[in-house]
């Protein structure tokens, strides 16, 4: 606590910078203030999904015309793309590439990293993070994974291109594709670094959490988002470690000759000489972690988005107390669903069965955070920010992706839609564009909070329609290719007779996703530009109730100048009967609000509640406030 | 209204950069359609692929948009500073576009169930796939009235509670008996999933066997990027491999040592005769492949090292298949669903199904993967009388076989 009593001290008397030495380096490099590792995560994670999105449109680009040149992308791609035309290896490699990087450097690294640093501080009453040094490790941990796993790029066999969740033996056998080489060591580097970064956040999140709350602030004073990065948080430090494990196995297998993933194997007459090992282990462990997984990228989004839409609502969340119970239940049981990913993967078919049962009942949190989304909208006085609209697309693509997860999670169904891409259109509506709607929700609502600037709000308009438009014009047809039998990650559709009748909607997903990818431009035109020359941010832009928007706009390491608020209600007071404003800040305290407390907020106390009794006696209501 | 005041109002300012943008589009529209018209017809396929045509186009969208959002704003400006409320009611434009993407999105859905919904897989062809048939629909059925509903309350609430200053929301933080009803209710329509789910998937993969119909053994090796066929022969048994023995004569590394394997035929495609139970063995020799045929409804992976079992009955002949479907190139085939390197998308076997009368002259044909080469690699006898036919000296292993087995058994 010695370092909170020092911060202390440096806000009494900031006006003299003498002795703060802040350099350069400290403020923006090697900065240990959890705000600005949240913008260095939130920038790198952007800059990141920038090259993913890219990635995805390279090969979206072979799809839809596998028979035509195109003497620009040799230009960029040298004989990755010899002739104009992306090679089957390097297809692979993209699509691998861009898998993981969004999933693990955009929405894990680039949503919980940016809006757990950024919040959970400011939200919580808190001066930093309780361990800054390990928040700014976990930053270039981070950072240093990008790196590696970018310069995969540049070395003779390319990166890996085994898929992103790079099954043995394929990544394991050098000789069963080029990527398998020096790519795929690239990306086990990367990826233990990356899990070291997300260890270390992870941690300093459930200890800031757990330890760091301002006076008042109980847990169930907590805002939703709050709740959520808490339990993604601990989702993560109980998943990631397996997947270390997994991955030094197959470091092992690969460059010491042991054989935990590899048995029987055959590469054309050259017998191997493992033995013993099971593929199947490694999707275990892998789905252990990778379940989770999605779990761990979808769950702030659902945070961000319930804070966003209670607050624009004008209403409070619909719930409070159920969103929290699903939370910890998605939470619980998505750590006994990893199966459904392996039902026809050869694993004992009683398993199937078993899974098939956890994963259903993992629909019905889901269900009810929904529906609670719904009722929170119903008779709200809904304002439309940029915000709203992009939380507002979250809950339809959680709606349409969650529903064909019932399709997926039945292992019977999955026989036939296993690896198809049905599966492609599931995920990337559910746990893709869910949870990047939900990032820009975020980047939308805090956006002042991070940089004391507004973004332009019509160019949010255009991005949020543009993106929402094209996102299901891309992801909806491709359920169709999945239920015709056309599996996932193949290099080109004219091999077969049945698939070719797919090309033209190809063609149609294809330029819908250029048009979604164009339409970022606006997004990112727009974060650049409002850095620097947006509008200056008033205090509490959006008329919140939560604790990060009574810190001053101008930043400083600490967060409060003098004393940390104190929090006396929760943080849902939107729109409260008998309160002439429609929000009231958590750190008003209910003697304020004499008119508007109802029986409820006291918690039982009954001396509270006495003089909440004796005041309403001697202010009877006036008949016209009804 | 003086000219002096027309001209500094900048409702007017807006609407002349307005008027001007489209001008000049327009013209510019029209002379390039009149080079069109009158030169020579170029070709433009070079320039269309050029990268800088695209930056080009696209930066114009970009001023055009630039245009626009300047209008916007010099419109706003001026109701401002003439006193009057802001120009454009952006939760209104907004709570419209909603009810507007929920009209076309649900026409978008009905267009592409009814379209694409066409041209998916035929009925399934095997007696299994009927039932995920069966619960594929239903889920579909549940799945569809859940997708519309809650769509048509998230957009119709967007759509009605649109903010109004001259209105409070209703402070309604919880109703536990609505908690309850949308918890219970899902739940209760995923047990039936569930069970339904559950025991369509023992159905399929916990068949208690009968004796008098022993299903029909077939082994199926996949590697890059191939797969390859082995029929038991007259033995009805598929004989044992160990990969130790793969050589360039012996790519499946069979074990001819085991009797069993001795009669065991290669096939060029997979036949099978309807109506008729079919046990596929699968193996891999070097990556995990997936073994995928979609018209039956049947997918397993192939893992190195591991043997994977799936039995299913066919139930319709390619004829009948390629009547029913109005194709007469129709074919059943399989392929590899799972990435397994550079030529995972060109991985395929055709099936036919076919009467059993077919189906045992066209097992008749078939060689046996043993051959001379081989019989002396394993030490066996050499076939005494290479004059015979294939299908002879076939029919006679597999009577070796059975007095061995007969002697074996004594």
């Amino acid at each position: 606590m010695s370092t909170i009593a020092l911060h202390d001290e440096h806000n009494h008397d900031h006006a003299d910078h003498g002795h703060h030495k802040e350099t350069l380096i400290s403020k923006y490099i090697f900065s240990m203030d959890h705000k600005m590792i949240a913008k260095q995560f939130l920038i790198t994670g952007i800059i990141m999904a920038v090259i993913a999105m890219g990635l995805s449109i390279l090969f979206r680009i072979q799809l839809a015309w596998p028979d035509q040149n195109f003497p620009f992308l040799e230009t960029f791609l040298g004989k990755w793309a010899e002739g104009g035309r992306i090679k089957p290896d390097f297809y692979l490699a993209l699509v691998t590439i861009h898998g993981t990087i969004m999933v693990f450097f955009v929405l894990t690294a680039g949503l919980s990293g940016t809006f757990s640093n950024l919040l959970i501080p400011l939200q919580i009453g808190a001066r930093d993070m309780a361990s800054p040094f390990l928040n700014m490790l976990s930053y270039w941990f981070f950072f240093m994974a990008c790196v590696i796993m970018m310069s995969s790029f540049f070395i003779q066999t390319g990166p890996a291109s085994g898929g992103w969740t790079v099954y043995p033996p394929l990544s394991v056998v050098a000789k069963a594709m080029p990527g398998s080489g020096m790519g795929m060591t690239l990306w086990l580097i990367s990826m233990v670094l990356f899990v070291a970064s997300s260890l270390m956040g992870g941690i300093n999140y459930v200890s800031t959490i757990l330890n760091m709350r301002t006076k008042g602030m109980d847990l169930w004073k907590m805002p939703l988002t709050i709740w959520a990065f808490f339990l993604t948080a601990i989702l993560g430090i109980l998943s990631f470690p397996v997947l270390v494990a997994g991955v030094v196995l197959m470091v092992f297998d690969r460059s010491f000759g042991t054989s935990f993933y590899l048995s029987d194997i055959v590469m054309g007459t050259d017998i191997l000489p493992n033995e013993g090992g099971s593929p199947i282990l490694w999707q275990h462990l892998f789905w252990f972690l990778g379940h989770p997984e999605v779990y761990i990228v979808i769950m702030p989004a659902l945070g961000i988005s319930s804070e966003v839409i209670s607050v624009n609502s004008r209403k409070p969340i619909f719930g409070y107390h159920a969103m929290v119970y699903s939370l910890i239940g998605i939470t619980v049981l998505s750590f006994i669903v990893w199966g459904h990913h392996m039902f026809v993967t050869g694993m004992n078919p009683l398993l199937g069965g078993v899974f098939m049962i956890t994963t259903l009942i993992i629909a019905v949190p889901s269900a009810v955070k929904t529906f609670n989304y719904l009722a929170t909208l119903w008779r709200g006085n809904i304002r439309f920010t940029p915000a709203m609209l992009f939380a507002i697309g979250l809950v339809s693509f959680f709606i349409s992706g969650g529903l064909t997860g019932i399709f997926l999670g039945n292992a019977s169904l999955d026989i036939n839609l296993h690896d198809t891409y049905f599966v492609v259109a599931h995920f990337h509506l559910v746990m893709g564009s869910a949870a990047i709607f939900g990032m820009l929700a975020g980047v939308y609502h805090w956006f002042p909070r991070m940089f004391g600037r507004m973004m332009n709000a019509k160019l949010g308009y255009l991005h949020f329609w543009l993106t929402f438009i094209a996102a299901y014009l891309v992801f909806f047809p491709l359920h169709f290719l999945g239920l015709d039998g056309v599996p996932r990650r193949y290099y080109a559709f004219t091999e077969f007779e049945f698939m070719k009748k797919w090309l033209t909607v190809n063609v149609f997903v294809t330029w819908a996703a250029i048009m979604a990818a164009l339409a970022q431009v606006a997004f990112l035109f727009n974060f650049f530009y409002s850095i620097f020359k947006g509008k200056v941010a008033p205090q509490n832009p959006w008329e919140s109730n939560t604790l990060e928007w009574t810190a001053p706009v101008e930043h400083l390491h600490g967060n409060w100048p003098g004393e940390i608020p104190t929090v006396y209600r929760w943080p849902y007071d939107y729109s409260k009967p008998g309160h002439d404003a429609d929000f009231i800040p958590q750190t008003v305290p209910f003697s304020q609000t004499m008119s508007s407390n109802l029986p409820h907020d006291f918690e039982g106390n009954q001396e509270a509640e006495k003089i909440q009794q004796d005041w309403e006696l001697a202010n009877p209501v006036e008949e016209n406030k009804g | 209204m003086s000219l002096r005041k027309f001209i500094t109002n900048k409702t007017t300012a807006a609407l002349a950069v307005l008027i001007t943008a489209f001008a000049n589009t327009s013209v510019f529209a029209q002379d390039a359609a009149a080079g069109a018209a009158a030169a020579p017809k170029v070709d433009m396929g070079e320039v269309y692929k050029s990268v800088i045509f695209y930056i080009l186009v696209f930066l114009a969208v970009c001023l055009f948009i630039a245009i626009i959002g300047k209008a916007i704003k010099v419109y706003e400006l001026s109701r401002e500073a003439q006193g009057k409320p802001v120009g454009i009611n952006w939760n209104g434009v907004h709570a419209s576009l909603f009810a507007l993407f929920l009209v076309i999105g649900l026409y978008g859905v009905y267009w592409e169930y009814t379209v694409h919904g066409s041209m998916l897989l035929p009925a399934a062809a095997s007696e299994h796939g009927k039932k995920i048939d069966e619960m594929f629909n239903l889920t579909l059925i549940i799945t569809t009235i859940v997708f519309v509903a809650t769509h048509i309350l998230l957009f119709g609430f967007s759509y009605i509670y649109k903010y109004s200053a001259k209105r409070k929301a209703y402070y309604y933080p919880h109703n536990n008996t609505i908690e309850k009803i949308w918890t219970i209710v899902p739940a209760l329509v995923l047990t039936v999933l569930v069970l339904m789910g559950f025991l369509t998937w023992r159905s399929i993969f916990f068949k208690v066997e009968d004796p008098n119909h022993k299903p029909l053994q077939i082994e199926v090796t996949s590697e890059q990027f191939k797969w390859s066929i082995r029929y038991p022969g007259a033995d009805g048994i598929v004989g044992n491999k160990n990969y130790k023995l793969t050589t360039s004569s012996n790519t499946l590394g069979i074990d001819f040592k085991d009797i069993n394997s001795r009669d065991d035929e290669m096939a060029d495609e997979m036949v099978l005769p309807v109506g008729k139970p079919v046990k596929l063995i699968l193996t891999s020799k070097d990556v995990i492949h997936s073994f995928y045929m979609p018209h039956f409804r049947v997918q397993l992976n192939t893992v190195p090292g591991m043997r994977t079992i799936f039995e299913f009955t066919p139930t319709k002949t390619t004829a009948e298949m390629q009547q029913e479907t109005n194709d007469p190139n129709f074919n059943y085939l399989f392929l590899c669903a799972k990435i397994c390197g550079a030529g995972h998308y060109n991985m395929q076997k055709v099936v036919r199904v076919v009467s059993e009368a077919e189906y045992k002259t066209w097992i008749a044909e078939q060689k046996t993967y043993l051959n001379d080469d081989l019989r002396k690699q394993f030490n066996l006898p050499v076939a005494p009388a290479p004059v015979k036919s294939v299908a002879d000296s076939a029919a006679k292993d597999s009577a070796a076989v059975k007095t061995n087995q007969m002697a074996l058994n004594k």
